[in-house]
């Protein structure tokens, strides 16, 4: 036990690994509030459908040599999650095609822009990084610190200043439209910080698993959890445990720290599925 | 001055016309009921109604000082809420929300008001309970009160007693009745035009054509309602 604290304060004695967990911990926090939403609106391919986009835009600042990224990626990405939740309302291609179809199409692209334009010899590790966040969460600059902090804060400041209303849009958007309440306008907002919270998401553990950050936490707490509020609040929690959980166990294990942080989701998920079953809460 | 005006409204959905030509307007305290078949665009027009899809031709105004934030609304169900995590205080309130304005949280009065119609459709011991895990009429009373809370003045219902049982059917015609006493004016879809005739002052059937517009009375004499009502009493 004094080997492992040992351990942790000397790594924690580094700049970057302290950055990567406030990122990480602000990450989780964000994408678990978001999760909330998502998975009640039925929209959880959303967020992995933005993720892949995300990879795409990526690629394309990556060709362009661009010293900030976010400054590409995060408009590009808001972009497409505008058109997918506009198109889910009046649409042409079915919601689920338009995922797959502009989720798979960014990813070509961004890897055929990365490989036209090799910004360093190794690809492969560039296009894995991306993709499975193996070390980008390690080598955050101050920069990247600081916006990831803004972001993050931005988004729960939004979240709890239109709390009311993302969950009258979430629990029943005809009622809240018959009633008067602006559901385009907060569907938008809604599309907004999810393509933020992906493009945060991205650097912690990369592309592809973006989507467990947002899903993850919602899920397990909705075994056993019944009311909207005790389901935001316990699945924030939740989110940053286990993040935070991940993180510790990546550094101490040598693990990839993407991959660990999900492998803790799913643990957990499963201890509260059991625990539902326990509490006789489970699906009808 | 009439608190609703439809004006000459083509109610149709993808890309066909199922009624033309619908108007009709509605008084402080009436209580219409809109019947017809299944496809009739009974729902389309409450759609209308309601700002969510507009007509394809034609217009609904609203009128008397009415605006949209006063308008109450008890759709049909549908599946995404069975399984939603919500307690049936935070569905009622949430009925408030167009009380608040701008501001992002709710305030005593909205409170208040919610715990009110919780009391009032006596589903005040159910506050903390989780709106998924009540019975069918327990629910239909849950999304009663929280239209309550959006509206003193118009309430707007589809099928209100679809899917329930015939003595919580009842219940519930006996509680839009009240409510219809008390002031609200009462716009329903309905299947049942027992009770649409027996309470109801006015009569809108959709349809191809003919279409009827009148009085619950004026109903029961016109050919339309006496075909209408005897089918209805064959099938039933």
């Amino acid at each position: 036990m004094t080997s492992i604290f040992n351990t942790l304060s000397h790594y924690f004695t580094f700049p970057f690994v302290r950055y990567a967990l406030i990122v990480g911990v602000l990450v989780a926090l964000c994408s678990s509030l978001l999760g909330v939403v998502l998975v009640l609106k039925r929209y959880s391919h959303i967020g992995d459908g933005l993720a892949h986009v995300a990879f795409g835009a990526m690629g394309v600042a990556t060709a362009l040599r661009l010293a900030n990224q976010t400054v590409l990626v995060l408009p590009l990405t808001m972009a497409c999650a505008v058109v997918l939740l506009w198109n889910s309302q009046h649409a042409k291609i079915k919601g689920d095609a338009a995922i797959a179809m502009m989720s798979v199409s960014a990813m070509a692209i961004g890897y055929l822009l990365l490989n036209l334009s090799p910004s360093s010899s190794n690809i492969s590790g560039d296009v894995c990084t991306t993709l499975f966040g193996s070390t980008s969460i390690l080598t955050l600059t101050p920069t990247k610190v600081w916006l990831s902090m803004g972001l993050s804060l931005t988004v729960v400041a939004v979240f709890v200043l239109f709390y009311n209303r993302i969950f009258a849009i979430t629990f029943d958007e005809g009622f809240a439209a018959a009633t008067g309440l602006n559901t385009r306008f907060y569907n938008l907002l809604v599309a907004l910080i999810v393509a933020t919270v992906v493009v945060l998401a991205m650097d912690l553990v990369g592309s592809l698993l973006t989507s467990a950050l947002i899903i993850f936490p919602a899920l397990s707490v909705m075994r056993v959890l019944r009311s909207f509020k005790s389901v935001v609040i316990a699945s924030v929690a939740l989110s940053v445990f286990c993040a935070a959980l991940g993180i510790i166990l990546s550094i101490l294990l040598g693990t990839p720290v993407g991959a660990t942080i999900v492998v803790v989701y799913i643990a957990v998920f499963l201890l509260f599925s059991l625990a539902g079953l326990f509490l006789g809460r489970t699906r009808r | 001055m009439p608190q609703l005006t439809c004006d000459r409204l083509t109610l149709g959905y993808e890309g066909r016309i199922v009624s033309a030509d619908v108007s009709f307007t509605v008084e402080a305290g009436d209580y219409v009921c809109i019947v017809g078949e299944n496809g009739s665009g009974k729902s389309t027009l409450v759609k209308a109604i309601l700002n969510l899809k507009p007509p394809m031709a034609g217009k609904v105004m609203l009128g008397d000082g009415l605006t949209r934030g006063d308008i109450g609304y008890l759709p049909q169900q549908t599946a995404a809420q069975r399984d939603f995590p919500a307690s049936v205080r935070e569905i009622v309130l949430s009925g408030c929300l167009n009380r608040i304005g701008h501001r992002p949280f709710f305030g005593q009065a909205q409170r208040q008001r919610a715990t009110e119609n919780m009391r009032r459709l006596q589903v005040d011991d159910l506050a903390r309970r989780c709106f998924a895990e009540l019975s069918g009429g327990q629910q239909h009373r849950v999304m009663l009160a929280r239209a309550l809370c959006a509206t003193d003045r118009l309430l707007v219902l589809d099928e209100p007693a679809s899917g329930l049982d015939p003595q919580i059917t009842d219940e519930m015609y006996r509680l839009i009745k009240e409510l219809n006493q008390s002031g609200l004016t009462i716009i329903m879809v309905s299947h049942d035009t027992q009770a649409a005739l027996r309470d109801a002052s006015h009569i809108l059937h959709l349809g191809n054509t003919p279409l009827f517009w009148g009085t619950a009375r004026e109903y029961e004499q016109s050919d339309i309602g006496r075909v209408y009502l005897n089918r209805k009493a064959v099938e039933a």
